[in-house]
């Protein structure tokens, strides 16, 4: 019985050597829904799979959230989680070296994609961690002199967080406002710039409305103002094209897990000419230059260097194919739809983060609806709460229609098909939920929304 | 040595097509193809002999890489993702986690990263 078991197996793999037919990637969009059939590990069984099979998982458009690991990153890193465990800070044996030299090859990865030097990288464990140094970091030391902060309302959790507990400790912060488009206007920036301004920090690509800042214009500001200039950079790292000398940025947070890297792994950008002094959160055994101790996650920035420097080769490729889908998407459900608004500038936008808003429909209604594709309403961080966004409300949208919301991301593993669904679905339920509106109904009828006394009960 | 062949570059693109086509993952697959297609699209008219060496090692290098990730996409069992009409078939099970209740790191992946 094991024999013939082992038998059939060896006789899989030899059929199986020149791979096996694969059933095409359908033009016909069956979903199929079948029962949980418990999944045995024994390859030779599947090898005819039955035509009931499991229910197949939804189709992923959230890249804004977190995205699939590349091949290639997790190809790089396989080594450094098998046999090459060493610790990088090991000075005594091979194993400390070669995770040393893998260490520094990986920073030299991630510098040469932002036009850094590798001294000028520090591993953290993702883009919080490197918000929280830069911003705590540098206010505190020079707290002495400087006790003004500056930021904008449309930042991540971990910012507007940073500066709420900054202002704990006797900082001031001024929460610059955007315009409607998302964009920080340049002159209050240059009007809330105060003798005492320590930090500036503004993010590059706003992860919920796809919005970028102008980054170099800010940095001109900041370097003439003898300011410093912080951007996170989480989701712009890699698909837009970066330079921080250019772009006078003297701190910038990266996310692994943003660019087809692992979770768990980020970097911060330190300028060292002229020097931007940070005092360390975390104490420890003086690693990465005393700004961050802790023992350094080899596979894991491994991972982030492989990640950036796939990023780089493919960043023109994937630009232009991300701008044609993301044009596609829009244009298809806006034919289809009236009533939807984008939010946030469309002119200075990242293509691969669209925020729609459907008028007369509820946001999470929309989503549950839409259960075969993977989709967010406003930011992970904040999805927990019903609260609408506050990155919404920043610019100025109405309530009702913030509360209607979906962010549709597409990413560099993103196919035509999948958004072609995605728009199909998004159309018909659009269309079914606002049938069963009688908001959509009074609309119709000609009424302005906006006249009606409603009464109180 | 001679410079890669009209010959050896058809041979080269059609074993990296064949292989990306095993990847278990819609989307891996899909990229793998489209970008193969694609880059070799787009070099076909390179004519510096330097260049087009650069290019084939790199794209026997990127073969190396699909053929060390497909089995490991493969062999971890989860549910496909939306546009499959069935699950993937299997490649050899050959799966680096244990816990997943596979068997040993098989000696072929073993070879590939040359460990």
């Amino acid at each position: 019985m094991l024999l013939r078991a082992a038998w059939r197996r060896a006789a899989v793999a030899v059929t199986a050597a020149p791979g096996p037919k694969p059933a095409a990637p359908t033009r016909g969009l069956r979903l199929r829904v079948g029962d949980h059939a418990p999944q045995s590990a024994v390859p030779a069984d599947t090898a005819a799979a039955p035509e009931a099979g499991p229910v197949l998982r939804p189709l992923y458009m959230d890249v804004q959230a977190t995205t699939p690991l590349d091949p290639r990153v997790l190809d790089a890193m396989l080594p450094y989680l098998i046999n090459y465990y060493g610790n990088p800070h090991s000075r005594t044996h091979a194993y400390g070296w070669e995770s040393e030299a893998a260490m520094e090859r990986a920073r030299q990865q991630v510098a040469s994609l932002i036009g850094a030097d590798p001294r000028e990288i520090i591993f953290t464990s993702g883009a919080t961690e490197s918000n929280n140094i830069a911003i705590k970091g540098v206010a505190r030391f020079y707290r002495s002199r400087k006790k003004h902060l500056i930021t904008t309302q449309t930042e991540h959790k971990c910012v507007l967080d940073s500066c709420r507990s900054l202002e704990a400790e006797g900082f001031q912060v001024t929460y610059l406002p955007v315009q409607k488009s998302g964009i920080i206007d340049l002159k209050e920036l240059e009007a809330a710039i105060q003798p005492d301004t320590s930090l500036v920090s503004v993010m590059t690509v706003n992860n919920e409305i796809g919005v970028k800042q102008p980054i170099a214009e800010i940095g001109r500001i900041c370097s003439s103002r003898k300011v410093y200039f912080h951007t996170d950079a989480a989701q712009a790292v890699g698909k837009i094209p970066l330079d921080v000398n250019d772009m006078k940025i003297d701190l910038m947070s990266i996310s692994g897990h943003k660019i087809y890297g692992p979770k768990g792994v980020g970097a911060i950008y330190i300028r060292r000419r002229p020097r931007v002094r940070v005092e360390a959160l975390q104490s420890g055994g003086g690693q990465e230059r005393g700004m961050r101790s802790g023992t350094v996650p080899t596979p894991l920035v491994v991972g982030l260097g492989a990640a950036c420097e796939v990023a780089q080769q493919e960043m023109e490729y994937d630009h232009k194919r991300i701008s044609k889908l993301s044009e596609r998407l829009i244009q298809n459900i806006m034919k289809s739809l009236p009533d939807v608004v984008m939010n946030g500038d469309p002119e200075h936008h990242y293509p691969g983060c669209i925020n729609l808003s459907f008028a007369y429909v509820e946001g999470e209604s929309l989503l549950m609806a839409l259960k075969d594709v993977a989709l967010s309403s406003g930011s992970a961080c904040t999805s927990a709460s019903l609260e609408p966004s506050y990155v919404l409300r920043a610019i100025g949208t109405d309530e009702d229609l913030a509360h209607s919301s979906i962010r549709f991301g597409v990413g560099r593993f993103t196919t035509e098909e999948e958004v072609d669904y995605t728009v199909e679905k998004c159309i018909q339920h659009v269309k079914r939920l606002r049938e069963m509106s009688p908001l959509w109904e009074m609309v119709q009828d000609g009424i302005d929304l906006k006249s009606i006394k409603w009464t109180q009960h | 040595m001679a410079a890669s062949s009209r010959a050896q570059v058809l041979d080269l693109y059609r074993a990296m097509l064949r292989e990306s086509k095993r990847f278990s993952a819609y989307n891996y697959r899909t990229y793998a193809v489209r970008r193969i297609r694609d880059a070799f699209r787009e070099n076909k008219n390179v004519k510096d002999p330097v260049e087009i060496q650069t290019l084939v090692n790199k794209a026997k290098r990127d073969l190396g890489i699909i053929r060390r990730q497909c089995p490991l996409s493969s062999g971890i069992k989860s549910h496909a993702q939306g546009l499959q009409q069935r699950q993937h078939a299997v490649g050899p099970g050959c799966a680096v986690w244990k816990g997943c209740g596979m068997e040993e790191p098989s000696p072929k992946i073993m070879g590939h990263l040359n460990l």
